[in-house]
């Protein structure tokens, strides 16, 4: 008993009865829905959801007031409500993915991986050119943006969850903020300090990025070091370890995974940021490498801006096909985080 | 001997034993050598904050000045015109807007959301979904501009004349030419997607510290779920969920690239939600830099201090709502489930 008094217990579970008491007014309502729209002017794909839905709605209301009362109606309509705004929640998701998917699969060839737009007119054909440019620029951008948040991200949770000292209070709350300033702040910010006086680069993109990196970082390591036992800190302690020893050699090696899975929701975060590389960063048609901190780059979001703003069927091609490389790359960066950052079974 | 064992003696009373026990740590050089190098790499997020908005203001100073209050109010923008007129007045109203009608669609759906994952979804499908919901939050803001544009506006123009036709006595819904898309209409849709994540999360967090002995109470005396939820669970968790809605409203106001695809950015004078035009700060800041001249930067980047300004107070406050109500109301009983805040 007392083990268990903290757990939601289940306390409904549906019979075949109550299943049936929901499926029959869907049927009777999409049947009915359909004898409607055939009888009367009323049209339209849109139309015919809503209208089938609120008849639906109405059906199951009837259904349980006639056979259980009033208390069981309401609370069918409201289990109804919600669960189809779950659905509204999580369909656009699939939608986007499969639309996505179509319209990107159809550009994509070897070509796009190892081309670039050097040299090509906005008509050159979309088998022409390619986003290597675009992939290189985003792989440096990416990875050196991650470079200059790893330390500060990791210090800072450390900072706030083990030294906890009195800026703490205020250092959480900037960060939080900082999640929540739009990327495109960032990209003014760096265009002002950095760009005005050295011109656009892939360097100066990356600091953008790193500064909307940091709050994901910071908070979820700190989240990560939340969870390290507090007995391994009490004993390196009682072993006689300085503080510096005990975090850097103990508690971070402890939270190491939760740490990497940080960091690759970091990367995820980043990874589709636009805005903030019109002002940074500009743009390129070919591969930038050696001249990363003062000459315009490209990187895969900007290219895929870039091209799919300019309407030109070729381009849109390949805008599409950017569109996809781009969305199975932040999908994968996703998965791979989820699978880092797995709550293991019990040791 | 003596001195010893009157130290033994004056030991700590041993009923404190098994509470937790605060870590006595003397600090020695190379610690405090730790302490101030992690401080230091702590206050780079204060100090970055305290740059942007000093940055931004060195370059918007000599747009601001030039326009001072009429930057905000005038429907005109030709910086590099004689003379030069910088008035964001469109793309202040159409953030407003935008963002307004953005919350009204997505509040009431991700509370329901945070609902059914919460008290009425079983428990299989419950993991799942917050996976999902986890990834609508990563999709690229991009991505959703271009589905915004290329999948949804052609469907919702249909809506949106049905909208005209019929409820065009409403002044809102009023068009002087039957076209559609590219309208802030289109554009709140998209960002009522792009927002519904956060508030979701937010508000699963806030709903899951009610009391569990306080729903089941309700439950006991016969209340169905629906009445536990309305008379227990919103009750309790309503200046949280207050709190969750403004994070949304922040979000929505910074969203950049996915408003700049969908309208076509106008600096006219508002002429209604469903006609194509409209604008927004972060819209026409990324729309506009490319082309922009010196003169039209500085102004660019004046607005974008507005925008972070705008932003930064509603996070401040909406952080600060959700903190209260998250921290336990009463002493909490050992092992109790808790929430992760968002």
């Amino acid at each position: 008993m007392i083990a268990t008094q903290d757990a939601p217990r289940k306390v409904v579970s549906m019979t075949l009865t109550e299943r049936l008491e929901i499926l029959l007014p869907l049927v009777a309502a999409i049947v009915l829905t359909f004898v409607l729209f055939a009888t009367t002017p009323l049209d339209g794909g849109l139309g015919f959801v809503f209208v089938a839905y609120v008849i639906f709605l109405a059906g199951v209301y009837t259904v349980a007031r006639l056979k259980h009362g009033k208390i069981v109606g309401s609370d069918r309509v409201v289990t109804t409500l919600v669960t189809s705004a779950s659905l509204l929640t999580v369909g656009p998701l699939l939608l986007i993915l499969i639309f996505v998917a179509s319209k990107g699969i159809a550009g994509l060839s070897a070509g796009f991986f190892t081309k670039t737009m050097e040299g090509l007119g906005p008509d050159a054909p979309a088998s022409a050119g390619g986003a290597l440019h675009a992939i290189v620029g985003t792989l440096m951008q990416v990875g050196v943006a991650t470079i200059i948040c790893v330390p500060f991200g990791v210090l800072t949770a450390v900072y706030l969850h083990e030294i906890n000292g009195r800026l703490a209070g205020p250092i959480r709350v900037i960060v939080d903020a900082m999640s929540g300033i739009p990327s495109i702040v960032a990209g003014l910010f760096i265009y002002s300090v950095f760009v005005v006086g050295r011109g656009y680069s892939g360097l100066a993109a990356a600091l953008a990025l790193s500064i909307l990196m940091l709050p994901t970082v910071a908070r979820t390591s700190e989240e990560m070091l939340k969870l390290v036992d507090n007995g391994l800190r009490e004993s390196s302690l009682a072993l006689g370890a300085p503080q510096w020893r005990t975090v850097l050699q103990v508690v971070v090696p402890t939270a190491r995974t939760g740490i990497v899975t940080a960091i690759i929701l970091g990367i995820a975060r980043i990874a589709g940021e636009t805005a903030p590389l019109l002002m940074t960063t500009f743009g390129a048609d070919r591969v930038v490498t050696g001249k990363f901190y003062n000459e315009p780059q490209s990187a895969l979001p900007l290219f895929l801006f870039q091209q799919i703003t300019n309407a030109n069927a070729s381009t849109v091609t390949r805008g599409w096909a950017a569109a996809f490389v781009l969305i199975v790359i932040v999908l994968t960066l996703f998965t791979i985080a989820r699978i880092v950052g797995r709550p293991r079974k019990a040791r | 001997m003596n001195g010893v064992a009157s130290e033994l003696v004056s030991t700590e009373p041993t009923e404190d034993l098994d509470q937790p026990r605060e870590l006595l740590r003397s600090h020695d050089r190379s610690d405090r050598i730790f302490r101030r190098v992690t401080t230091g790499a702590a206050a780079s997020s204060l100090i970055v904050m305290g740059l942007i908005a000093v940055f931004l203001f060195i370059q918007a100073r000599p747009a601001l000045t030039k326009a001072g209050w009429s930057f905000f109010t005038r429907f005109e923008w030709t910086p590099d015109g004689e003379p030069a007129i910088y008035g964001i007045a469109s793309s202040v109203y159409g953030t407003v807007v935008m963002s307004i009608l953005a919350l009204a669609i997505a509040v009431p759906v991700s509370i329901s959301t945070a609902l059914f994952i919460n008290e009425f979804s079983p428990r299989r499908v419950r993991r799942g979904l917050i996976t999902l919901i986890d990834l609508l939050a990563a999709v690229p803001s991009i991505i959703f501009g271009l589905w915004g544009r290329d999948y949804l506006m052609p469907k919702l123009n249909g809506l949106a004349g049905f909208l005209s036709r019929h409820f065009g006595f409403i002044p809102i819904f009023k068009v002087k030419v039957p076209i559609f898309g590219s309208s802030i209409f289109v554009a709140s849709i998209v960002l009522a997607l792009m927002i519904t994540p956060i508030i979701t999360s937010v508000s699963r967090a806030v709903m899951a510290e009610t009391p569990r002995s306080h729903c089941e109470a309700a439950l006991a005396l016969g209340g169905s779920r629906s009445g536990m939820v309305r008379r227990v669970i919103l009750p309790f968790s309503r200046s949280g969920l207050v709190g969750g809605a403004m994070l949304g409203l922040g979000r929505a106001m910074g969203e950049t690239i996915a408003v700049a695809l969908i309208l076509s950015i106008d600096f006219r004078a508002p002429t209604g939600l469903l006609s194509p035009g409209g604008s927004s700060i972060a819209g026409m800041i990324a729309n506009q830099f490319g082309e922009a001249s010196t003169n039209g930067r500085s102004a660019l980047i004046g607005a974008g201090l507005s925008l972070f300004i705008l932003t930064l107070v509603v996070n401040l406050i909406a952080r600060a709502i959700v903190n209260r109500s998250n921290r336990p109301k009463r002493p909490k009983r050992p092992g109790r489930m808790k929430a992760v805040t968002a």
